[in-house]
């Protein structure tokens, strides 16, 4: 089963030109006229090489609905957004908020091989936000939980998520905050503004999530424990974790693809491809989130990849279902967002969407990228490439990818996972060439 | 003119052109026979996810008096059941043959989403999308306020100067999107009156003055004044405190109408509640256009139909 890769002539991060041995599942040699050694030979020449891409906030649904996506159909479209590492997120169906549930999410997942599944627990039982569920157990499971959230929820009870926070500190976890405050959002459909007032929309006002945000730091402030703020989608927001971090409050903040490149005004046209909680802002909240990333404020980026069926969408827009897959256009857009436009260079790229959430989630092995000894999990690039969004790009269940027909840069051309290809030759590899079961 | 989705996208001169196409409509009523051949063959489904009887009589009224065939999908009979998708209903009339669809839907946007769906060919006429627009309600209050000030001379003429103010739920008012875009675009000055809760929270885009005081609106002797429902849900949401106080700031009472200029026309798209935002002495007084405002609607949708099923309307220039 061991693999004997050889990568040849890769741009690191750094900028720099290097061969890559892969064996045994690691990195066990870099330089230049490498050795082949009998493996199997990957030309990266023109490829940009980057860790392993972890992502903080995907969402699996499997157990229990499966007619959105599976743990298979999401680890493959994972894989062919050069992602070697997904966190899968608590409101499946039994919710994830027990041992037995994650272990078997995070099974399924080591089964397929396509990426490593780390389960996100639930904060509350059952998501329904007035008991803490089994974290512990959560924690001490196969599955080895760090990450605690009722995303799609807010832990909106004050007392409560005090108490989580404090909890989750004994098992060197992180909340994860879904920051939406309940009341404030009633009913809403998209950004509170002009716009939605035109509309007829139902507002989602920013003060719905800067205060919770504002609360939840000193919270975490007063405990001593640590916070993550989910898709953060405001300007006012990255104020508010600006100063946190500032007061040296152990904060931090991920955003979203499509809240670095969407705009509101994608309301108007009534699509319910548009459709995403927290919503599409303003083109000044887009312009402070990229800013924001390019100076850490916010740490990383998280897909939010939310899968739904077609006739989810195919309706009227206040009744369609919230969310939008982004597992296969994550890397695109945020190198139209950011490095095209010169924020972050691919070192940024590595941090912002491996080396930083792979530290968040205590997702191990990532914290020395494409060195010597590291397991090897690594994406290639070609990032002169440009071509319109497609279907064909999808590789999960769902379609409601609100980037169909845009025109985006790079792809991932080769994904290697913990020393096996996934993704060779900018194609899919089968699921019999890549499981480990 | 293929669809009518809102008046927001309507310029001046195709609503000038619907208003007096509408005044054509509106001299077949008084005809030995009211009913004219022009849409024989044509066949218009009044799809109504929300109950309104008044809107939909209006339209079947129309659609009779052009000779149309007329089916009617009621969210309250069983024709549309509960829980079957936009989609799927649309799709069931379109199969029948249907040439136009009148939507009357709870969700906003939904006209505009099924006429952009190419679910099916017919040209749709929003009757009402959510909280967005209800479209032929700002036509027939354009046709009405004109109609009271210009009379047989309406013909050809825009409402330059005239100063409306609106009046209630704003925030909430398909009726006064509707209305905001329609009369602006025809040149008239539109000011709005509400709590600060029932104002929409930004509305510098909106081409109108907005303030809270009636008594001060009514001393400014507007044109025209248009009093708009209050829901009772937007009571126990705490949009506002109690009917009491609503009908104490906000309402045309008797005594308010009393102060009102005399040559202010009063205006209800309806149903009216009585005693709440407005009282009986101004909804049934001289000044009061609201019958004729039912009357108008009804040429009014004569117009739009006429007009998306004709295919050739000449308002594309
Ligand atoms: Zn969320």
């Amino acid at each position: 089963m061991t693999q004997h890769l050889l990568i040849t002539a890769a741009t690191l991060p750094d900028g720099t030109r290097a061969d890559l041995r892969v064996q045994d599942g690691a990195i066990v040699e870099t330089g230049s006229g490498l050795s082949a050694d009998g493996g199997r030979v990957i030309d990266a020449d023109g490829l940009q090489a980057l860790p392993g891409l972890v992502d903080l906030h995907t969402h699996l649904r499997e157990p229990g609905f499966e007619q959105s996506e599976t743990v298979l159909t999401g680890t493959r479209a994972a894989a062919a957004g050069g992602f070697t590492v997904v966190h899968a997120m608590a409101n499946t169906l039994p919710v994830q908020d027990t041992a037995g549930v994650v272990e078997q999410v995070a099974s399924l997942g080591a089964q397929h091989g396509y990426a490593t599944v780390r389960p996100v627990g639930a904060v509350t039982v059952g998501l329904g936000g007035e008991r803490l569920s089994e974290i512990g157990a959560m924690a001490a499971s196969r599955a080895a939980v760090r990450v605690f959230s009722d995303d799609g929820k807010c832990v909106s009870d004050a007392l409560l998520m005090r108490r989580a926070l404090e909890y989750v500190k004994t098992f060197d976890g992180v909340v994860a905050q879904h920051a939406q405050e309940p009341r404030l959002t009633e009913g809403a459909q998209m950004n509170e503004g002009a716009l939605s007032s035109e509309l007829g929309l139902a507002g989602w006002p920013a003060v719905a999530e800067e205060s919770i945000i504002a609360r939840d730091v000193l919270l975490a402030q007063h405990v001593g424990a640590r916070l993550h703020i989910c898709h953060v989608s405001t300007a006012g927001s990255v104020d508010i974790v600006r100063w946190a971090k500032a007061r040296g409050i152990d904060v931090t903040a991920e955003v979203t693809p499509h809240h670095l490149l969407l705009t509101e005004q994608l309301a108007a046209t009534y699509d319910p491809h548009y459709k995403v909680n927290p919503p599409l802002r303003r083109e000044e909240d887009v312009l402070a989130l990229r800013a924001a990333l390019a100076d850490g404020t916010i740490d990383i980026v998280a897909t939010d990849h939310a899968p739904h069926p077609v006739e989810a969408k195919e309706c009227a827009w206040p009744e369609a279902a919230v969310g939008m897959v982004g597992l296969e256009s994550a890397l695109a857009v945020v190198q139209e967002a950011m490095v095209e436009t010169g924020l972050l260079d691919w070192s940024g790229v590595a941090r912002v969407l491996s080396t930083t959430p792979a530290r968040i989630g205590r997702v191990t092995g990532y914290d020395a990228p494409l060195a010597v000894g590291s397991p090897a999990n690594i994406t290639l690039v070609d990032a002169a490439a440009r071509s319109d969004f497609d279907v064909a790009r999808l590789h999960g269940m769902s379609v409601n990818s609100p980037f169909l027909g845009r025109s985006l840069p790079g792809r991932v051309m080769a994904v290697v996972h913990d020393g096996r290809p996934t993704v060779l030759d900018g194609a899919l590899l089968e699921p019999a060439e890549v499981t480990t079961a | 003119m293929k669809h009518l989705l809102s008046t927001r996208d309507l310029s001046r001169v195709d609503a000038v052109r619907i208003l007096d196409l509408a005044e054509d409509m509106a001299d077949v009523a008084t005809r030995a026979v009211p009913k004219l051949p022009t849409l024989r063959g044509k066949t218009v489904a009044n799809l109504f996810f929300e109950d309104s009887t008044r809107t939909r009589l209006s339209f079947e009224a129309a659609a009779k008096r052009l000779s149309a065939e007329v089916i009617t999908f009621s969210a309250k009979g069983s024709s549309v059941s509960k829980g079957e998708s936009l989609k799927d209903t649309a799709q069931t009339i379109a199969a029948m043959g249907v040439d136009a669809v009148v939507l009357r839907h709870p969700a906003s946007g939904a006209a505009a989403t099924l006429a952009g769906s190419g679910w099916i060919d017919a040209a749709v006429v929003n009757a009402g999308d959510g909280t967005h627009e209800h479209p032929t309600q700002g036509l027939l209050d354009a046709y009405s306020i004109r109609k009271r000030l210009h009379g047989a001379g309406s013909r050809g003429r825009d409402l330059d100067g005239v100063r409306v103010t609106i009046v209630g739920d704003i925030v909430h008012s398909r009726v006064a999107r509707s209305n905001v875009w329609l009369l602006s675009t025809l040149g008239a000055e539109v000011s709005l009156v509400a709590p600060a809760t029932l104002l929409p929270g930004s509305i510098e885009r909106w081409p109108v003055t907005a303030g809270h005081d009636l008594d001060a609106a009514i001393a400014a002797r507007p044109d025209a004044l248009m009093m708009l429902r209050v829901q009772a849900e937007r009571m126990t949401s705490g949009f506002f405190p109690n009917e009491r106080e609503y009908a104490r700031e906000w309402g045309l009472s008797a005594e308010r109408f009393a102060r009102l200029g005399a040559d202010t026309m009063v205006l209800h798209p309806g149903p009216m509640n009585r005693g709440l935002e407005i009282s009986s002495a101004a909804a049934d007084s001289a000044r009061s256009v609201v019958l004729e405002q039912v009357t108008n609607g009804v040429s009014i949708r004569m117009a739009v139909l006429y007009l998306v099923l004709s295919g050739n309307d000449g308002t594309d220039a």
